[in-house]
């Protein structure tokens, strides 16, 4: 009776999940779904409570507050900068509680003699891509605070080695299969669990991080399936399932509008070389320098503006300083919009949320493809900290490292002026033929400051 | 292999095409907040670590099963609570006032 009790409320739990994604569709709809995953949550907890295996409540308690009190900050003080890094961090918790039940489980079923091979089967799965995902987590979680150093690190035969520790792996696994009992190949799968996922971080460079942060979102979700099936939980393996639709459909998304394959991201450690050989085919002609006062009298006097923000905006914390500039424009009739591309900040859809935070609102974001023909009746376009994501070499120059990546037309507007901090190359190493077109203007300075004066200087004029 | 995995698969398969057919119609403009939210969601994990804490199934198992349910319980508590955060921003027409966290109010 109890237990059906506690099916039931699974079922209705894993109803509100699917309600509440649905719910993400539209910004009006998307707090209001939440709320309602957050009481399925609760009904799916409160309903285990009841389970028939539980029979201490002492631990679990302790386990409970402790999370709780570990959670807390990681909701409400974490700034929205940081919002990589604390997604990288969350998905170590969750393979590691996948993991450490894994474990668990595979001792509880030793003592009792109730290992079977398909319970190992999903065991030993859940533990390899639990304890991958925890160190490859932690792993982007280093490299996206700077506690590592961002550069890709390689070393001969790197592909080769990574790939071999991880057939070793699985053969531990079909090993296993075969002597369930055998609990030495078991630790040899979360060893070497550990150490792939250190070693398939290790040589991706910062800037691929977006990739890495939403594929191992589709692991840590795979881990949770493999859960579900070990201990014969629906729900886990209903989350699960949609975890890693999610994490998939981010990756495949994030390699897109990078121009670049799975297999690339995984094994190209893009970066190490590619910054020589820009070098060579660098933009010809000079850049334009324009003063503050005569870019504000153009923004003040244009009809439509389109602002491109790029990771340099956040980096500046000039969020607020551009929302300032957009309501003083505004009000003087000048239609602005800002043209977000996808890889934009260090997440997928990072920079809405940095926008959206300065109280930016969300109809004024817009995305890439819907944004491209609006440019070419568009009086300026201010680039702010951005780089590679409006550089025309992805499209005309094949031997450019970023050829073939989906860009914002930027010049195809009447006018460009470009906030940069320095005349150095990208993010990427890659010179842009942007910058020294006669179109473009180059307002040099910090991206803060350089706001503050454009919104000074508007009030004026 | 037992009917009871026979129907895992099949709940799997359909779960992860409800999921694909759900999540690829989410505007980028709410990646992020939907990368919170499947963390938070996913602390479901949370049931089972619950059953291996309270099991007494011996003192190894209690202690993994308590360091579970603590990091399962942080990504509900954390998750839902920053997702939240991140979606009053993105409320109703509030936003100009360029209030943080009270954007819920009008």
């Amino acid at each position: 009776m109890t237990e059906t009790f506690i099916q039931l409320s699974y079922l209705l739990a894993a109803g509100l999940f699917v309600l509440a994604l649905r719910s993400l569709c539209h910004p009006d709809t998307a707090r209001r779904g939440m709320h309602m995953a957050a009481i399925g949550m609760l009904i799916a907890v409160a309903a285990t409570l009841l389970h028939q295996r539980i029979v201490t409540y002492e631990w679990l308690a302790v386990g409970a507050v402790v999370g709780a009190v570990i959670g807390y900050p990681l909701g409400m003080w974490v700034p929205m900068t940081a919002m990589p890094q604390r997604i990288a961090f969350s998905h170590a918790f969750g393979a590691l509680a996948a993991t450490l039940v894994g474990i668990g489980e595979y001792i509880h079923s030793y003592d009792t003699q109730h290992l079977t091979q398909g319970h190992v089967l999903a065991l030993g799965f859940e533990v390899l891509l639990g304890a991958l995902t925890v160190t490859g987590s932690l792993m982007a979680f280093g490299k996206l605070q700077e506690i590592l150093p961002g550069r890709p690190v390689t070393f001969r035969g790197q592909n080769v080695f990574n790939l071999s520790l991880f057939a070793i792996g699985v053969a531990c696994l079909v090993w296993l299969i075969v002597n369930p009992y055998d609990v030495w190949s078991f630790v040899a799968i979360c060893v070497i669990g550990l150490l792939v996922g250190i070693l398939l971080v290790l040589p991706i460079g910062g800037a691929d991080m977006p990739v890495v942060v939403s594929l191992l979102n589709s692991y840590a979700g795979l881990a949770a399936v493999a859960t579900g099936f070990a201990l014969d939980n629906n729900i886990l393996i209903v989350v699960g399932a949609l975890d890693g639709a999610s994490g998939f459909i981010l990756s495949i998304a994030m390699s897109k509008a990078m121009n670049r394959s799975f297999s690339n991201v995984l094994f190209g450690a893009f970066g190490s070389a590619a910054g020589e050989e820009a070098a060579v085919s660098g933009a010809k002609g000079d850049m334009a320098p324009i003063s503050a006062d005569d870019a504000a009298l153009r923004l003040a006097f244009s009809r439509r503006v389109i602002i491109v923000p790029g990771y340099g905006l956040a980096v500046a914390q000039a969020q607020h300083q551009a929302r300032e500039l957009v309501d003083l424009l505004e009000k003087r009739g000048v239609d602005v919009r800002f043209a977000i591309h996808p890889v934009a900040g260090r997440m997928p859809g990072h920079m809405n949320v940095l926008l959206a935070e300065a109280g930016i609102s969300y109809d004024k974001l817009v995305d890439m493809e819907d944004i491209n023909q609006r440019f070419t009746d568009t009086d300026v376009a201010l680039v702010v900290g951005a780089n590679d994501v409006v550089n025309p070499a992805a499209r005309t120059n094949k031997s450019s490292p970023i050829y073939g990546m989906p860009i914002l037309n930027v010049s195809d507007s009447k006018s460009v002026i470009v906030l940069k901090r320095g005349k150095g190359a990208g993010f990427s190493g890659v010179e842009n033929d942007l910058f020294v077109s006669p179109k473009t203007s180059m307002l040099f300075g910090d991206a803060k400051q350089s706001l503050m004066q454009l919104g000074a200087e508007v009030k004026l004029a | 292999m037992t009917s009871t995995a026979i129907i895992q698969l099949f709940v799997f398969l359909l779960a992860g095409f409800v999921g694909f057919q759900t999540i690829s119609r989410i505007p980028p403009l709410l990646h992020t907040p939907l990368m919170a939210a499947t963390n938070a969601i996913s602390g479901i994990s949370l049931v089972a670590s619950l059953v291996l804490a309270g099991a007494n199934q011996g003192f190894v198992s209690t202690v993994l099963g308590a360091v579970a349910v603590a990091c399962a319980m942080a990504n509900v508590v954390g998750g839902f609570l920053i997702t939240d955060r991140m979606l009053a921003m993105f409320g109703a027409k509030a936003a100009n006032k360029g209030e943080r966290k009270g954007a819920d109010r009008q």
